[in-house]
């Protein structure tokens, strides 16, 4: 996958999931899969009015294209498009979208699912929740950086999803 | 220096510059010459653990070798996505 055939953008604005993803189909695409991701209204038991998304410059779009590239490493031939928002958001309103198509579904499936699990654990983002209990900054989570080991374990082996 | 989120209030600041001294080579060691100084330091970096840190924007290990210029980030683990 050369660098054209990976997009990555952070911005404030809002995205739309259908646009991006017919952005990247291409001739060869029979499977386009994506993920969009949400604020939540709930987390845990702190009901959140607003989460606010702090990143550092530079290093964010650096990062997310590094992570694209290397999934176009282990899947050759994928295209694969990332978009992340900052700053003020609402409950139920989109944060990202990870996109990847690819000849076949299997690729598909796992490049985004690869892409989602390293943005997670390595893209300088940083949520703060405010709500009717105050502000606090959300906690990275262990389960985030299990799945990190996982895809490093099977990177030994073949290059698809471990079991 | 530039600092986020839990440690940038900590802080009370987002970005500075320092001048190291010269034994200072490694991001562990700029973390501790600056707890060394006191406060705010020595109170942030206590108060948001864990911290991670980026040397000119990528992920670095604690002992990094540092540069004349380097731009280094200290933050707490990230939650995006």
């Amino acid at each position: 996958m050369t660098a054209l055939e990976w997009q990555v953008r952070v911005q404030t604005g809002d995205f739309d999931p259908e646009a991006e993803a017919a952005a990247l189909r291409g001739a060869a695409a029979g499977a386009v899969v994506t993920f969009t991701g949400v604020v939540r209204e709930w987390s845990g038991d702190f009901d959140v009015a607003e989460i606010e998304l702090e990143h550092y410059p530079g290093m964010t779009e650096r990062v997310l294209g590094e992570i694209a590239a290397q999934a176009g490493e282990r899947w050759p031939g994928i295209r694969a498009g990332v978009v992340h928002r900052y700053g003020a958001l609402k409950p139920g309103e989109r944060i990202v979208w990870v996109g990847v198509a690819s000849a076949h579904r299997d690729a598909a499936f796992d490049a985004c699912r690869y892409i989602v699990d390293c943005l997670k654990t390595q893209a300088p983002f940083w949520k703060r929740e405010s709500g009717s209990r105050g502000a606090r900054w959300v906690a990275a989570r262990d389960s985030d950086e299990q799945a990190l080991e996982r895809w490093a374990a099977s990177a030994a082996g073949e290059g698809g999803r471990p079991a | 220096m530039l600092y986020f989120a839990r440690l940038r209030e900590a802080m009370g600041r987002g970005a500075e510059t320092v001048d190291a001294p010269a034994e200072v080579q490694s991001p562990g060691a700029l973390r501790d010459w600056l707890i060394a100084r006191g406060e705010p330091w020595a109170g942030a970096f206590a108060d948001a653990q864990p911290v991670r840190c980026a040397l000119d924007q990528a992920i670095a290990r604690d002992d990094a070798p540092l540069h004349e210029g380097a731009e280094v980030a200290f933050f707490p683990p990230v939650t995006g996505g």
